[in-house]
């Protein structure tokens, strides 16, 4: 007989569970963020050129704050936009 | 015991004034008018060398990245001439280099960057041509 406690579906909940983030710094041994390259920097930029956050990029505090200072010199010297539309 | 403290104080200064001798590595980078005639670009790079020269600097490498398209108008310019040059030099040299730089028109903006450890390392690797350095050293470690 069965439990009384016991939950039954009708169709089978999905159990795949999302692949976890990781930050690209650390697992590919980068060391140094380069201001000058722009089209790498534009992987942490939205639409707009605004700097993704770290629970989006995955990356960690310690290259979340080298990226900040990379992608803000890239600005200064006219090699991202500080704001635009259509980015991507 | 006022001997003592005199002498730690005379040994700190040594430390800080060699502090101020010491070299570092910098990276300029600066964004010339498009106007500028082929002679005149090579021209306005030698006069900054030869600064960095006899001020006691060395420069390790320099690359002109030519005309480039601005991501925002700068003085109403949309491209702009690229150079950037590494060098090395004592601490006080950039504000030397900072009037310099200012004096000259034909500059639409620069930037001199301190570069570290890691920073120097990532240059010569790139300088030696290899593009995709993260699979090479992920191999070594």
């Amino acid at each position: 007989m069965a439990k009384t406690n016991e939950i039954k579906y009708l169709t089978a909940i999905k159990t795949q569970q999302r692949a976890k983030k990781f930050c690209r710094f650390k697992k590919y041994h980068i060391r140094y963020v380069d201001y000058k390259d722009g089209e790498f920097l534009k992987k942490f930029l939205n639409e707009q050129g605004k700097m993704l956050p770290r629970r989006i990029t995955g990356n960690s505090l310690k290259y979340q704050r080298k990226v900040a200072d990379a992608i803000k010199k890239a600005r200064q010297m006219a090699i991202l936009p500080y704001v635009t539309d259509l980015f991507k | 015991m006022g001997f003592r403290l005199k002498s730690t104080t005379f040994a700190a200064q040594l430390i800080f004034l060699n502090k101020i001798r010491e070299m570092n590595n910098y990276e300029l980078m600066v964004i010339f008018t498009p106007v500028l005639s082929e002679e005149d670009f090579k021209a306005a790079q030698n006069k900054f060398t030869a600064f960095v020269k006899e001020n006691g600097g060395k420069v390790t490498h320099d690359n002109p990245w030519g005309l480039k398209s601005l991501a925002y108008p700068i003085q109403k310019k949309t491209t702009g001439l690229y150079w950037v040059m590494e060098y090395s030099a004592l601490s006080d040299f950039n504000e030397k280099l900072k009037i310099q730089i200012l004096r000259d028109e034909t500059v639409l903006r620069f930037m001199a960057t301190k570069l570290d450890k890691y920073a120097v390392e990532y240059n010569a690797r790139k300088k030696s041509g290899v593009q995709h350095y993260s699979g090479t050293e992920k191999a070594e470690a």
